[in-house]
């Protein structure tokens, strides 16, 4: 008797799971499918003046030379930083980073040290302390904390490992009256000095989705590749491509977190492509891009009009396939600024309190010219990292 | 009659039989939403994306039907992908002794595992879990945190290739003749004396010892076997997909669901080889089974959890019951 009340407790369980399965995966399939209501999931991520916002300075000329875009800026306001001003040089620069944990955030990251050894030989930087959170929120607030407590530091930059649990920690680091420096993911808070970041994710999301929908005809089948949710500059990224394939004649099949995993998103591929067509891949970052693509082949489908990003791996395929594609780029480069704003703030110069860096995505025009500059590059280094000028180059990107 | 009996308890009745079970449903429910998915090639090319991981649950079943743990096998194949890329770096003529150099190296790994575990007798949980860590730190500190190098295409022919133009099937892939020949392999030494120690040491350590096993050995054999497991799982993914700085994140716990969903027990002793590598087939065809559905992305672990769950505790309610354990009971 047991055993019979058992198998159907049993069969219950498992029945209530694919029935709430079933239902959950209603609103989705209504949001893919109802065009005139896109992003009907996405409401939480989406922001529509941010989103018209960033889409509109794609086309703002930014402030600066072109030949050094990371010191360019798009509408700046600038701020005066008198208070700030230091003498005698070698000042202490303090740098609590979320993480080095992606092949991105270790090219910037050498960017950066690159950056710093020069000024630290004009005589503008001493000391330069970092540390390294992990991606871990707690072990950042910590480690902000203790820069603070320190006392050391002449100038604090942060790059948050998350927006709202570390604003506190910023605006602890504000009220200590040395000038703090954010940059890449935001905070809740503008005490910083100057918050430095590219254009963004709506603007990163929309050059893909725009490109997709431009070579694709009306119908096609588009799958979009995700990293993972819940982290602003990928929602947004997401967001904006939901906004336009909303709008247009594209039907996109699904949306599938990855982790960034290659064999992961090839399995998904061939999975997607066992049940039907795909005309075109959308990603929220370019890790994995090339196992996206082997997909194809290992199926015998014909390339997919692609959306990658500027890392090196992709775009080597993209020349080598000859498949139609575009590369967006969230602008690596911008690991650079953050400490040549420290010495511009201590010599009292102004900085942007918001400097927005360009964000121009790879075409097929200038994809050569960028393979060339990073020949000697490794396959997970991004093509628009803009250190080719520091006298580490090439060295300290080829040999990491 | 006995015999039907028998086998309807086994499949019914929980204990190693279960997973069969699942492993049917899933694939009725693969059938009826996309009957397609059984045609020759789509079949070859999920039960190649499979094979890593089956034939990772065959290592890991030597490791926990023995008694113990091995949480460092997903650092291990990450670890080998990234070793494999920095010292093939696209020279096709190194592919071979680079190879050697990763199983000598997933050999080390699992023999240092099985030391510190038997030797120093510290819990294999602590001792695999150290190893997790030193070898993603130790990645991290030897490539500064982003992969370098290319595999070379020799290197990528196991995973990614097979025998190509047979018919019906298109083709067959190397990495479902390897599953097939490794798990064969994983079979029949269950079937060996050493076999019956490392179940024995798994079941009652004492009563193996005293009756004159060498426990210690066993225990870190079944590492060492774990440790060539994780090799050859690096390479079929790296072959599969190619180099990434995520590969094998996370996979310890997937293959650790999958052998105990196969029926083993945690703790060891009991469950055969044969039903920790379906349970591996049977995680693999869950996610195909989502795919099928299109499930939120956000919604799949949660329900894939409650699946695995549901699935232990029935086959364990069933083991329990003292009528069914005399049929049940695979020792």
């Amino acid at each position: 008797m047991q055993t019979t009340r058992l198998a159907f407790a049993a069969a219950a369980a498992l029945g209530l799971l694919l029935a709430t399965g079933c239902t959950t995966d209603a609103p989705a399939d209504d949001a893919a499918t109802d065009e005139s209501a896109p992003a009907a999931d996405s409401g939480e991520w989406f922001v529509q003046a941010e989103y018209d916002e960033q889409l509109a300075q794609r086309d703002i000329e930014p402030e600066g030379d072109p030949n050094t875009p990371w010191l360019q800026a798009i509408e700046p306001e600038w701020v005066d930083t008198s208070a700030f001003t230091r003498e005698g040089g070698d000042a202490t620069v303090c740098f609590s980073n979320a993480s080095v944990s992606n092949p991105w955030r270790v090219t910037g990251w050498i960017t950066m040290q690159e950056q710093v050894k020069v000024l630290q030989e004009a005589g503008e930087i001493g000391e330069f302390r970092t540390s390294d959170a992990g991606d871990d929120d707690d072990q950042q607030i910590s480690d902000i904390q203790a820069f603070v407590d320190s006392g050391e530091c002449d100038a604090l930059i942060i790059s948050p490992s998350t927006t709202a649990t570390l604003t506190p920690a910023v605006e602890t680091a504000c009220a200590s009256g040395i000038p703090v420096i954010v940059f890449d993911r935001g905070v809740n808070t503008d005490c910083a000095t100057t918050f430095i970041h590219p254009i963004g994710g709506y603007a990163y999301g929309a050059d893909a989705a725009e490109f997709l929908v431009e070579n694709l005809e009306p119908g096609s089948k588009v799958l979009a590749l995700r990293i993972l949710p819940g982290v602003d500059v990928l929602e947004h990224r997401w967001a904006a491509a939901q906004q336009i394939f909303g709008d247009s004649e594209l039907e996109v099949l699904g949306n599938e977190f990855t982790g960034g995993d290659a064999a992961e998103i090839k399995n998904i591929v061939t999975q997607y492509l066992q049940r039907g067509d795909v005309d075109g891949i959308w990603m929220d970052a370019g890790d994995g891009a090339v196992a996206a693509i082997e997909a194809f082949e290992d199926a015998g489908k014909p390339y997919p009009v692609m959306a990658g990003e500027d890392e090196l791996s992709f775009m080597r395929k993209w020349e080598e396939t000859g498949m139609t594609a575009i590369a967006p780029v969230y602008s690596n480069f911008q690991w650079r600024t953050p400490v040549l704003a420290a010495t511009m703030i201590l010599n009292g110069e102004q900085v942007p309190a918001e400097w927005v860096l360009p964000q121009e995505p790879i075409t097929e025009a200038d994809r050569d010219e960028y393979l060339e500059r990073n020949a000697e590059m490794p396959s997970l280094h991004y093509a628009k990292f803009g250190g080719e000028d520091l006298p580490g180059f090439p060295d300290a990107w080829r040999d990491r | 009659m006995t015999r039907a009996r028998r086998l309807g308890a086994a499949l019914l009745g929980g204990g190693t039989g279960t997973v069969f079970l699942l492993l049917v449903l899933i694939f009725a429910g693969i059938l009826a939403l996309n009957p397609g998915f059984f045609e020759g090639p789509s079949l070859m090319a999920f039960l190649k994306q499979a094979a890593p991981l089956v034939i990772l649950a065959a290592g890991q079943y030597f490791v926990i039907v023995s008694g113990n743990f091995d949480l460092s096998v997903g650092a291990l194949v990450g670890a080998q992908v990234v070793i494999a890329a920095r010292l093939i770096d696209g020279e096709e003529s190194r592919t071979v002794p680079v190879m050697l150099v990763m199983l000598a190296f997933g050999i080390g790994v699992g023999l240092v595992n099985g030391l510190i575990t038997t030797v120093l007798k510290v819990q294999s949980f602590i001792t695999t879990l150290g190893m997790l860590l030193v070898l993603y730190g130790a990645i991290r500190l030897w490539t500064g945190g982003a992969p370098t190098g290319s595999l070379s295409e020799a290197f990528r022919t196991p995973g990614r290739l097979g025998i190509t133009d047979v018919p019906l099937v298109g083709q067959i892939p190397w990495a479902l003749l390897i599953m097939l020949a490794l798990g064969a392999g994983a079979i029949l030494l269950m079937r060996t004396r050493f076999g019956r120690i490392l179940m024995a040491s798994g079941d009652n350590e004492l009563a193996a010892k005293l009756s004159g096993a060498r426990v210690d050995a066993a225990r870190t054999a079944a590492f060492v076997l774990s440790g060539v497991s994780a090799t050859v799982a690096g390479i079929l993914i790296g072959g599969f997909a190619g180099v990434s700085a995520q590969v094998g994140e996370g996979l310890e716990f997937t293959v650790i669901t999958a052998v105990v969903l196969g029926g083993v027990a945690l703790g060891g002793g009991r469950g055969t080889a044969l039903a920790a590598m379906a349970g591996a087939l049977a995680i693999e065809a869950l996610f195909t089974l989502f795919n099928q559905m299109a499930l939120p992305a956000t919604l799949r672990p949660a329900v894939q959890g409650a699946i695995i769950i549901a699935a232990v505790a029935y086959a364990a309610r069933r083991r329990t019951r003292p009528a069914l354990q005399t049929t049940a009971s695979p020792s």
